[in-house]
């Protein structure tokens, strides 16, 4: 998210200026923002009673595909790209499915860590095919796509399996006031307990190095290989939690990965992730996540046809992402 | 023709251009007159570039005119500008790595045997055109654009940097073609950060500051100064070419350990047999004619390449270096010429500055967030980097990014730095302020091993030289003896008693004696 995170503030005027050179850096989240404000206006107008309920419910339809789009914005950070994140959700939906139904709350904890501990390896196995098989990493994730959509249906080929009711019940529903939804909070939750901490470290950091310019890192000392498996093996983790959250919305595990690899590579790119490494974040692919959502709202709000629908939605992401280079183009000359 | 300016090929005056609130132009004028060898002098920050830019065709100018030949030149592409009358040779050469020489002659529409002609002319009579560009050293590389640019045969060529890492024997090569261009009907415009070249081929020197054209020079004796003061306007303090500081070398106990012991380095078939002691306090300059060895030399000592054979001691117990964090754990760190291999561009300063303080500690911890930030305060207030353009290290000029990949490794205090043309195409404020780095660094213990492809660094930062020709140590030369001369003669291996192949007699003649008294062409 920030980089602004490198210093500890002093008094007033510092924290004004940090804010000021976090804003900076940080136009294109900002802009974003600007965007969903602009977007929930339009769905406002379009459907007065929209309020509450229907943030809740956006806010648990969300949760997969901004988690998804968390995992991509991680590897493509790192400067590279997975296209099994979809695949490795329904894998972990249904391996948690398959193992939660029937069970106590006790072994669905159990079941949860040990989903998580699986998106780690698989994600580590993409990233360490990639590293040493030299083999570009679009390819080697597209076929290990397949790996894992393949598992996935071996475990379960139709809908089915149960969630645990305590996993059912930490999203759905708000948490005090009717205004803030419990998945939102459990997004935020995640996002502040793995990605903050991590962004501060020097994990954090290498993980940028490595995207931004792999020789720079090399020669500075950073250990590259092994950085990248990092990286996809979190990228496999929060695709583990976006499957967790696959099962947990739906009340069972769903073999077929859906078009989420794809969604998420338009979040991110949408969010202000550049595809070449090293630069972005993941507030803003979140941020993305739920403008597109609106977008599809807004459009069926207005009775327009379903495919029509689709066609506009990539003439937003087109152009909102041609309008920001644009924006950047113009900065970069001055 | 009864109207002075009609007489001149190009024109430009008063042109400025703004981006944003940064006023890149104020007013920057430049006259060539038909066959001269025009120098653009500016320190970095000059506005030097972007006129460069507007000329090229890929920024267009917010006021002022361009005339070519007394015709209005405005182009918005290099092929435009080409048009136009305008060819230039950057210093990177731009060449399609993925195709073959002729090819890339073709894409660009260049004439192929008038290319072969120039490229026999400036060296390189035995080049196959069918060879593939990413096979092809980078100074032949540099060479194939100049020559396609010279057959072109445009009104005006201009060369940017074109020489900055050319190795000696094709710079004198290429000096000389150009000086051919003399009373011609075409110009060249030629820019470079070597006073020497400048006085061996320029007739005139327009030189910019601050965005504004201060001052016109016809080069002739002693305007070397005169260039350099109207560049740095009133920053210039005394000679620009002084010794930096005082050295210390003669004190040094002769059984004192040296802080890096090579002994019998041999790296494939590039460098065969390589000894040398480097110690802390002093700063040893290497000296080599483009690949003789010294790029291995010092992929080997910073742990990026393996060698063959030989040992390496740092303080007296053998090391051997598998990765790039070995080597920096063992105190050796590495300054390369390309700052593209060293910084991350679009991250911070700061980031930049921290990444190899913390690879140092080899952990994935959580980042000492005080600590860290003191020290990189630190090493940008050393290094006097200007953090205006604070954000992403792209946006500094090219003398201020190379100062942040000194900067990386001062933060975390320099046991033995390995510098590797760290000057290349900077402007000679930043150059002055860098030797004075590396002599402040040997004067507070550290060993700096310094390659140079500007021979007149040794005797400005260095305590002796060391030259390696064919993978091997040739000679070693004490500082005081290392002038341009001795160094040249020693790069390409002459015993004192030999004689030099003409050309490079003649060449490095024409080299001194343009030092000396500034006559002009050869």
């Amino acid at each position: 998210m920030s980089n602004g995170a490198a210093t500890v503030p002093r008094n007033r005027t510092e924290i004004i200026e940090l804010a000021g050179s976090w804003a900076r850096r940080n136009v294109w989240t900002l802009g974003l923002l600007g965007l969903l404000v602009v977007v929930f206006g339009i769905t406002k107008l379009l459907q007065p009673n929209y309020g509450a309920a229907a943030i809740q419910g956006l806010a648990i339809n969300i949760l997969p595909i901004a988690l998804a789009a968390v995992a991509q914005a991680i590897v493509v950070i790192s400067g590279g790209i997975d296209l099994s994140v979809g695949s490795m959700m329904a894998l972990a939906s249904v391996t948690s499915a398959v193992l939660m139904k029937g069970q106590g709350d006790l072994f669905g904890v159990a079941v949860v860590g040990g989903v998580l501990v699986l998106g780690v390896v698989v994600g580590a196995i993409n990233g360490g095919l990639v590293v040493a098989t030299k083999v570009p990493d679009i390819v080697v994730t597209l076929a290990m796509s397949f790996v894992w959509a393949g598992t996935a249906l071996l475990i379960l080929n139709t809908p089915g399996g149960g969630a645990a009711p305590w996993l059912m019940a930490i999203i759905s529903g708000p948490l005090g006031t009717d205004w803030l939804p419990k998945a939102m909070v459990v997004l935020t939750v995640i996002v502040a307990v793995v990605w903050l901490p991590l962004r501060r470290s020097t994990l954090g950091l290498t993980l940028y190095a490595v995207g931004s310019n792999p020789l720079a890192a090399f020669r500075s000392g950073v250990a590259v290989g092994p950085t990248k498996i990092v990286a996809y093996a979190l990228t496999g983790f929060f695709s583990a939690l976006g499957g967790l959250a696959l099962t947990a919305t739906g009340g069972v595990g769903a073999p077929v990965p859906g078009s989420y690899t794809l969604q998420s590579v338009a979040a991110i790119v949408l969010g202000g992730v550049s595809l070449a490494g090293g630069r972005g974040g993941v507030l803003g692919p979140i941020i993305a996540v739920i403008v597109l959502a609106l977008v599809r709202t807004d459009l069926f709000f207005a009775g327009v046809d379903p495919n029509w629908s689709t066609a506009i939605q990539g003439a937003i992401l087109i152009g909102v992402v041609m309008f920001g280079s644009l924006v950047a183009m113009r900065k970069v000359r001055a | 023709m009864i109207d002075g300016s009609t007489d001149l090929l190009l024109n430009v005056t008063d042109v400025a251009k703004q981006y944003g609130a940064v006023v890149a132009l104020r007013s920057a004028s430049l006259a060539v007159r038909p066959g001269e060898v025009h120098a653009l002098m500016g320190a970095n920050g000059a506005g030097k570039s972007t006129l460069v830019k507007i000329l090229t065709g890929g920024v267009r100018p917010d006021r002022g005119t361009i005339d070519v030949r007394g015709k209005p030149f405005a182009a918005g592409s290099p092929a435009e500008a080409r048009r136009g009358g305008i060819v230039s040779v950057y210093q990177e050469p731009a060449l399609i790595q993925d195709l073959d020489v002729r090819s890339n002659l073709r894409l660009t529409k260049s004439p192929i045997e008038e290319t072969r002609h120039w490229l026999a002319e400036l060296g390189l009579p035995d080049l196959d055109l069918t060879d593939f560009v990413r096979d092809l050293p980078l100074a032949s590389l540099r060479i194939i654009d100049l020559a396609r640019a010279l057959a072109i045969e445009p009104d005006v060529l201009m060369l940017d940097e074109l020489t900055a890492a050319l190795p000696a024997n094709l710079t004198e090569r290429v000096l000389e073609v150009i000086g051919r261009q003399k009373g011609t009907e075409r110009s060249v415009i030629f820019i470079s950060h070597r006073l020497i070249e400048i006085g061996a081929v320029c007739d005139r020197a327009t030189v910019l500051r601050e965005g504004s054209t201060v001052g016109v020079v016809d080069v002739t004796a002693g305007s070397e100064d005169r260039i350099v003061a109207l560049m740095l306007g009133d920053i210039v303090r005394g000679d620009g070419t002084a010794r930096v500081t005082t050295r210390a070398h003669a004190a040094r106990p002769v059984d004192a350990i040296p802080r890096l012991k090579v002994r019998s380095l041999t790296v494939g078939s590039k460098l065969t047999d390589v000894s040398f002691d480097l110690h802390p306090g002093e700063v040893l300059g290497v000296v080599a004619l483009e690949g003789q060895g010294q790029d291995e030399l010092f992929d080997v000592l910073s742990g990026s390449e393996r060698p063959n054979g030989g040992d390496l001691l740092v303080d007296g117990a053998r090391v051997t270096f598998r990765h790039p964090a070995d080597a920096i754990r063992a105190g050796l760190v590495y300054v390369p010429a390309d700052r593209a291999e060293a910084l991350l561009m679009q991250r911070s300063v700061r980031e930049n500055i921290a990444l190899p303080l913390i690879t140092r500690l080899g952990s994935w911890g959580p980042i000492d967030v005080r600590g860290e930030r003191r020290k990189v305060d630190a090493a940008i207030a050393t290094l006097q980097i200007d953090t205006r353009a604070a954000g992403e290290v792209r946006r500094l000029s090219g003398g201020n990014q190379q100062k942040v990949t000194i900067a990386r490794w001062v933060a975390g205090g320099v046991r033995t730095m390995l510098c590797f043309d760290p000057t290349r195409g900077i402007d000679i404020g930043t150059k002055q302020q860098i030797y004075q780095l590396l002599r402040d660094l040997a004067g507070a213990g550290a060993a700096v091993l310094l390659y140079t492809s500007e021979l007149k660094e040794i005797q400005l930062a260095c305590d002796r030289a060391i030259v390696i020709f064919g993978g091997r140590i040739v000679a070693e030369i004490a500082v005081d003896d290392a002038d341009e001369a001795t160094l040249l003669r020693a790069a390409y291996d002459l015993r004192p008693e030999e004689l030099m192949p003409e050309e490079v007699a003649s060449a490095a003649v024409a080299v001194e004696a343009a030092e000396i008294s500034q006559a002009g062409p050869p």
